[in-house]
């Protein structure tokens, strides 16, 4: 018998008073904020993003330069030139927005997420929150320093801009802006299709395809309907926060088509979270 | 407590779970017994609000797990012991799993020396055998001090001390005043486990009763004899309303008739008997007998006789 008794021993786990462990969404974005610093891939990913928008921009600026050294005449707009990063590390944005939730599919990791903290909304609130603020922050580093470094370039042809120049600080930070909603996007488009590449392949579409397939098709459209739906396209709408050089009087203005565009996120998150309350996982 | 009321569940034209009515009492081992593929985990999932039932409901001291303010506290469960980021350290993976219930992060530290990961707690989980991955799953169940523990399937793969140590385990968590809700499709893993058990197939209630019911009611005695008249007295065996099945080399199993009715019958009759013995079909037999009509595959295996295994000692 006594054997038996040891063996129902006590587990030898403390026992927690009645009040203590109540799920809440301070404590789900403080978990989710671990969630996504503990995992190499958020960091390569961050990492990749920044180096794109500080290099294509650095790029871009020492080529002008250059040209303006050998006599070049060269008509840019400095600080759009600088961002033209913006362009490839929205993909970048867009795959981590995608893998933060759809690597909870691909893994399994949901089926314990959702066994530990069933408020679906809570949970779901929790991880956009942490990827927008994660986004953002990055974002804003990259732009920045994307900028400062273009600018450096571009000095020494006396081709550069100051952030006090008209719509130049709008540009530094909508480019921040327009990156953060591209994961967010991503995030919703994720949260629909559950896959890490079905999700980026649909993030690529909206953000790429769509764009591709007007500048296709335009030419053979009526004029005004040119202008009707290239405005609505979601990087045209999107990206006239950033390119401070452009011109085409059809187009939304720079703040009314960031809305557009995080419309379009908030729509693909919309549908995303109404299934997910739904779906079996 | 766990109650499940005519809780159903129907993934297109297959019924997964049909039409359950149970309750799952605190302090004690309750065995979800079933074949594979009789809804075992299907169930457990819409305990924990992973499935939608399609209808019914099932409640967690009265309320539906999902609505619950303090989900840790009151279920800890490992359905799946792969259900996790294989990038991330088994550390982190229990920090973020806390931290969302807003519980205490030394607990994380105390849970895995308790499953014996504390070597391994900064290692990233996709490197762990299976047994750890099952050792982590338990300790992420732990983390809450969880008045409700649910396994599916714990001993899937184990090694038999790591089958040992779970069994240890779970008979510790009920003795301190704890449910724990375990499934199984081997009935040999109950026998020593369960108090209770809830056996379903196709995903119909069988049985809910005891352990020591289930044996009562299930498990049909028979008899066993050696003797060198064989077809004698199978003759008055079934003279008196009993089945022989003949195991050739003299030795046959009598059943509908108890070991003093074959004795006397013997001896009335001059039978020369060498073995007279009762033999209890094992309750895996039972189960098997049980939910033969209800398994959802059939292997059909050449040669599976379905012996009774002898389980009674000799006169």
């Amino acid at each position: 018998m006594a054997a038996v008794i040891t063996e129902r021993a006590t587990v030898g786990l403390s026992r927690l008073p009645a009040t203590a462990g109540n799920a809440s969404l301070a404590g789900a974005v403080r978990s989710e904020f671990t969630k996504i610093r503990s995992v190499r891939s958020t960091w390569w990913t961050l990492i990749a993003m920044v180096v794109v928008m500080v290099g294509i921009g650095a790029i871009a600026c020492a080529g002008a330069a250059h040209a303006a050294h050998n006599g070049h005449a060269i008509s840019i707009d400095p600080a759009q030139q600088s961002l033209f990063g913006v362009i490839l590390a929205q993909l970048i944005i867009a795959v981590l927005g995608a893998l933060t939730i759809t690597s909870e599919f691909g893994t399994g990791m949901i089926r314990t997420s959702l066994s530990t903290l069933p408020r679906r909304g809570t949970f779901v609130a929790a991880k956009a929150i942490v990827f927008a603020v994660v986004a953002l922050v990055t974002s804003l580093v990259a732009s920045f320093g994307a900028f400062f470094l273009g600018q450096a370039l571009l000095s020494g042809a006396h081709l550069s801009t100051t952030l006090s120049q008209p719509n130049v600080l709008r540009a530094v930070i909508g480019a921040a802006l327009y990156l953060t909603a591209c994961g967010m996007l991503a995030f919703g488009l994720g949260l629909i299709i559950r896959h890490s590449a079905g999700a980026i392949s649909a993030a690529v579409g909206v953000l790429f395809v769509l764009w591709v397939l007007y500048q296709m098709i335009s030419s053979s459209l009526p004029i005004s309907w040119q202008h009707d739906i290239g405005r609505w396209i979601p990087m045209n709408a999107g990206s006239g926060i950033w390119l401070t050089g452009r011109t085409d009087p059809h187009m939304f203005s720079p703040w009314i088509g960031l809305g557009v565009f995080a419309a379009y996120a908030a729509i693909a998150i919309a549908v995303g979270v109404t299934l997910f309350r739904r779906r079996n996982v | 407590m766990i109650e499940a009321r005519g809780l159903t569940k129907r993934y297109g034209d297959t019924l997964a779970v049909d039409n359950l009515t149970f309750s799952i009492a605190p302090g004690k081992i309750t065995g979800f017994l079933g074949p594979n593929g009789a809804g075992k985990t299907t169930t457990m999932r819409m305990i924990l609000g992973l499935d939608q039932p399609t209808s019914g409901t099932v409640t967690i001291n009265g309320e539906a797990f999902a609505r619950t303010a303090q989900p840790m506290r009151q279920v800890g469960a490992l359905l799946d012991a792969k259900a996790l980021h294989g990038g991330r350290s088994a550390y982190n993976h229990l920090l973020c799993l806390a931290q969302s219930n807003n519980l205490p992060t030394a607990r994380v530290q105390e849970a895995l020396a308790l499953v014996g990961l504390t070597d391994v707690a900064k290692k990233r989980a996709k490197g762990f055998s299976l047994g750890m991955g099952q050792r982590l799953g338990i300790a992420a169940a732990l983390l809450g001090d969880p008045e409700i523990l649910m396994f599916d399937e714990p001993v899937n793969g184990l090694d038999p001390e790591g089958i040992l140590w779970i069994r240890n385990l779970m008979k510790a968590l009920a003795a301190e005043g704890r449910t724990v809700f375990v499934s199984s499709h081997l009935m040999s893993e109950m026998e020593n486990t369960a108090d209770h058990l809830i056996v379903i197939g196709k995903g119909k209630l069988i049985a809910n009763c005891t352990v020591d019911e289930f044996i009562a009611s299930n498990s049909q005695l028979t008899v066993r004899v050696r003797t060198p008249h064989p077809d004698e007295l199978a003759r008055l065996v079934a003279a008196r309303g009993g089945t022989v099945k003949d195991n050739g080399d003299g030795v046959m199993v009598v059943s509908g008739l108890a070991v003093s009715q074959v004795g006397d019958l013997a001896y009335d009759n001059s039978i020369r008997l060498h073995e007279l013995a009762p033999v209890q079909a094992s309750l895996e037999q039972a189960f098997m007998d049980l939910t033969a009509s209800s398994v959802q595959f059939h292997a059909g295996v050449p040669g599976e006789t379905g012996e009774p295994v002898l389980t009674g000692s000799g006169v």
